[in-house]
């Protein structure tokens, strides 16, 4: 075990796997040469070279469309999104040709790649740095939408997302970048898709968040303490596929629940949990499942953006009234 | 810009027409094409008799899409194509069967068998070029000698993805030949409403590569311009644009009515350039083609165009399972669920 921060965690993973597997190449917007504007790709151009560690154009679009082409060449591609917010203008590719493309062909062909991209607020980024685009995403069948919330999970995740034979959407939270530190297992270490995980034991009720949202989470159960409230913090870890089984088990024990996200509320993925815990866990419910997420308006720039994300105080709130009515 | 022709409409070769396909394969060629037009005027037939979907005929268009994949190795070579690229798939290997299969809606039935190198029938215009670019960038990085080409419209040529995969086809030398069949219509936008350009080839040297013009409906030219493309992007000199000067004989697709927008005077001058008939006339001439040949090769091809018929509709139609069984690689909880609750309500 070392302690890493999130992009420490990222970068060794591409780096080992890189070295484990010659197949598997990098491509994206200064990822080589300046080793990515984050520099969770540092490193990696000396080492493997230009033909595996490639600065392309400045076009999603193509980005994405020619990591499946190079997919199905037998590479092991994972194309870097800059910033999530760019991902709208790969948008057509990546959710009318990558997730489809196993489906379109009858088995015939996969699509064994992986999109890396961060995001979330709370940086201070200059605007469309920060969308939490994930829900739309989700409404991309034949993707996965896996976001980690610790550097641990960063690299566990990530692994099993390179080697995942289906396309994989990664997004990696900004704000957890250098703050969020952790220990991460050493080598070969994969957490499986669709096991969400206890970020925190609670009795009175669950939280449930992903990505930097769990860090919000885990604050307000604290805080909850003092209310003489045990908040359990559920970290969902992958939207696609979702761990139903793990969500339902634990608001039966807990009866109450709060979902945080940071995108819009409308239709937002809190929604889907709303509605799945409403469909199969509805006669153990004791209170309407709340969200807290940002308001159904554009993210804004950087000073109101406070305001916009879910905060700690917003949390405790909802918990309150969940809890206590 | 010039335009590459060998055959004139007569028949006869055009000075200095260095054609390069041998008498065997011009005949092969030409059966190609006759095959393709015949599997065209029968699927239409069922699409106006409600047996058939909606699909894109190529009539007209048969030389450009035949001729160009004569210059592939199906062995090694792959072919992206967009929608109405038939002849150049069943060169390829793809089975007339599996195209009936395609456009009648069977997946199953339309599945690409694995010795052939092609990705899937797009719909999505321009969509392609990008994978394109990529499939033939990793072949490369793989160490392999395949080669990649493209399939697209003057219409394609408009989206962004055009633009983005061409100018990253050039910076990574990708071994691709970009075929941009100008058929001077996208449903009803004409040619000139796509570009104030004077060819769409000029584009490609200021992506870094050559682009050609090139007598879509001729067999010969179409041939040995790709061929040279196809030497250029195995010998790793990059990609090559080519832009094959052609016309669209039927409607955009089976839901389209185009007396509504083409001018008939405009439609007669095309006919007139019949890529079928210009090599017909071609072989008669040399003595390798006559009416008992014709009647022969017409009685074949309604054969195997009926056996292919017959095939895709045997084809078993897809149940509840076929539609989760190649979403993903295995089934999710979620998915298991959703499948065995739609299952319910099917019977099997």
């Amino acid at each position: 075990m070392t302690v890493m921060t999130m992009v420490q965690a990222i970068r060794a993973t591409l780096f080992e796997e890189m070295g484990r597997d010659d197949r598997v190449m990098v491509l994206g917007q200064d990822i080589a040469r300046l080793g990515g504007v984050f520099r969770a790709t540092e490193g990696l151009l000396d080492t493997y070279g230009p033909e595996r560690v490639v600065d392309t154009p400045l076009a999603e679009g193509v980005i994405v469309g020619s990591t499946l082409g190079l997919a199905v060449a037998g590479m092991v591609p994972i194309a870097e999104i800059q910033f999530f917010g760019f991902a709208y203008q790969a948008f057509h590719q990546i959710g009318a040709q990558v997730g489809r493309f196993r489906f379109r062909t009858h088995g015939r062909f996969g699509a064994q790649m992986t999109i890396r991209t961060p995001f979330g607020g709370g940086v201070r980024a200059p605007e469309l740095h920060s969308d939490a685009l994930e829900a739309q995403f989700v409404q991309c069948p034949g993707l996965k939408v896996v976001m980690p919330a610790t550097a641990s999970d960063a690299k566990g995740l990530l692994l099993e997302a390179i080697r995942d034979p289906d396309p994989v959407l990664f997004c990696e939270p900004l704000r957890g970048y250098r703050l969020l530190k952790d220990e991460v297992p050493e080598g070969d270490y994969t957490v499986p898709f669709g096991q969400l995980r206890e970020a925190r034991p609670g009795t009175d009720m669950t939280l449930v968040a992903w990505s930097a949202a769990v860090q919000i989470a885990e604050q307000a159960a604290e805080r909850l303490i003092n209310d003489g409230i045990s908040a359990q913090v559920l970290d969902l870890r992958t939207l696609v596929p979702l761990d139903i089984d793990g969500l339902v088990r634990a608001v039966e024990r807990t009866r109450r629940c709060v979902v945080i996200h940071e995108a819009p509320l409308s239709a937002g993925f809190g929604a889907e949990v709303v509605a799945t815990l409403q469909e199969e866990a509805f006669y153990s419910l004791e209170a309407p499942v709340a969200r807290v997420t940002a308001p159904d308006t554009p993210y804004p720039l950087a000073i109101a953006e406070d305001l916009y994300l879910p905060s700690v105080d917003r949390v405790v709130d909802a918990a309150r009234m969940t809890v206590k009515g | 810009m010039e335009i590459i022709q060998f055959l004139n409409t007569d028949g006869t070769l055009l000075d200095g027409a260095e054609v390069r396909l041998s008498d065997e394969q011009a005949l092969a060629g030409l059966r190609l094409m006759m095959l393709a037009r015949a599997a065209d005027r029968r699927a239409m037939s069922l699409q106006r008799q409600g047996r058939f979907g909606t699909f894109g005929p190529v009539m007209g268009q048969e030389a450009a899409f035949a001729g160009s994949a004569m210059a592939l190795d199906p062995a090694r070579d792959w072919i992206v194509p967009q929608y109405r690229e038939m002849p150049a798939l069943l060169h390829h290997g793809y089975p007339l069967e599996c195209w009936f299969g395609h456009f009648k809606g069977n997946a199953a039935a339309a599945e690409i068998p694995d010795d052939v190198r092609m990705f899937p029938i797009q719909i999505s215009l321009a969509v392609q070029i990008p994978h394109a670019v990529g499939l033939a960038w990793g072949l490369r990085l793989r160490g392999l000698s395949g080669i990649v080409i493209c399939y697209f419209g003057d219409g394609a040529s408009s989206e962004g993805d055009f633009h983005e995969a061409c100018n990253l086809a050039g910076i990574v030398k990708a071994p691709v030949v970009l075929f941009l069949s100008d058929n001077g219509w996208a449903i009803s936008t004409p040619r000139e409403k796509q570009t104030a350009g004077a060819t769409f080839a000029e584009r490609g040297p200021t992506y870094g590569f050559p682009g050609i013009v090139v007598d879509g409906n001729d067999l010969f030219a179409v041939h040995a311009v790709t061929l040279e493309a196809v030497e250029r992007a195995r010998a790793g000199l990059g990609p090559t644009l080519i832009e094959a000067r052609t016309y669209r004989m039927g409607p955009h697709t089976t839901a389209d009515d185009p007396t509504r927008y083409v001018d008939p005077a405009e439609r007669a001058v095309w006919e007139a350039r019949d890529p079928v008939d210009r090599v017909q006339r071609y072989l008669t001439a040399k003595g390798l083609w006559d009416d008992a040949a014709e009647e022969t090769c017409v009685k074949e091809i309604a054969t195997e165009v009926d056996d292919a018929v017959e095939a895709a509709e045997r084809h078993a139609p897809p149940g509840v399972d076929d539609l989760f069984e190649h979403a993903y690689a295995s089934l999710s909880p979620r998915l298991r669920r959703q499948r065995d609750a739609l299952s319910r309500r099917v019977p099997s």
